[in-house]
């Protein structure tokens, strides 16, 4: 399961999903939003993305996880839109029938989620917002 | 050709628009379609910004041709996760 929502993430669901008679282990991980970054006190963030791109990136993520290690099932989805700092914006869940494969594709998963899946994160802090890693120095205007 | 040219998070705001068709030669390469676009949306210049160029929904380099139709996104640096 690849995709993208609006919706808040239900960690259940996705424990559920990946359950497998063969595991013997099921890892999740779940992306909160924090209150603070690079000094700034963060009041809210706001995801965006190319969803159809996004789902079809995760799900090559998910693929490239099973060549490489021996995993059951995987499970990754992104929250879009405003999210209220301390929720979930992604949860990552692994089953593999030994640990150690969960636990790697899982950490292998949200590293490359952050360089290749077209999602962009807004943070609004006190005083300003800002496209994170697009800074350009004018996209810190006073709101 | 027409280009369908999909904009997203800074790029979307700095366009204003968020979805355009673009007219350009047959034969243009992304590399060649994004400097046009710069001439008609001058504020999409966003300096030091390192882009992505995907077509169809996959990632290509800038010296890519493009087809009748072709959807292109210019992909700022991601941050999702």
């Amino acid at each position: 399961m690849f995709r993208v929502t609006h919706q808040t993430i239900d960690l259940s669901e996705l424990v559920r999903y990946v359950t497998d008679a063969e595991a013997g282990a099921i890892v999740p991980f779940i992306g909160t939003t924090r209150n603070h970054n690079e000094g700034r006190r963060v009041i809210a963030l706001d995801y965006e993305a190319y969803p159809e791109m996004a789902e079809k990136e995760l799900a090559r993520i998910g693929a490239e996880a099973q060549q490489k290690w021996p995993i059951c099932k995987m499970a990754i989805v992104h929250r879009l839109g405003p999210v209220q700092i301390g929720e979930a914006s992604v949860i990552i869940v692994v089953s593999s029938a030994h640990r150690d494969a969960a636990f790697a594709a899982s950490r292998f998963a949200i590293e490359e989620i952050k360089k290749t899946v077209p999602i962009w994160k807004k943070e609004v802090f006190e005083g300003g917002e800002v496209w994170i890693g697009s800074q350009s120095g004018e996209e810190f205007k006073g709101k | 050709m027409k280009i369908k040219v999909k904009f997203f998070a800074i790029l979307r705001e700095r366009a204003g628009a968020s979805e355009i068709l673009k007219e350009i030669p047959d034969g243009s390469t992304v590399g060649d379609l994004w400097r046009e676009l710069q001439k008609d949306y001058a504020k999409l210049n966003v300096p030091g910004i390192r882009l992505l160029y995907a077509v169809n929904q996959n990632y290509v380099g800038g010296d890519h041709r493009l087809s009748d139709r072709d959807e292109v996104v210019f992909i700022p640096p991601v941050s999702g996760g």
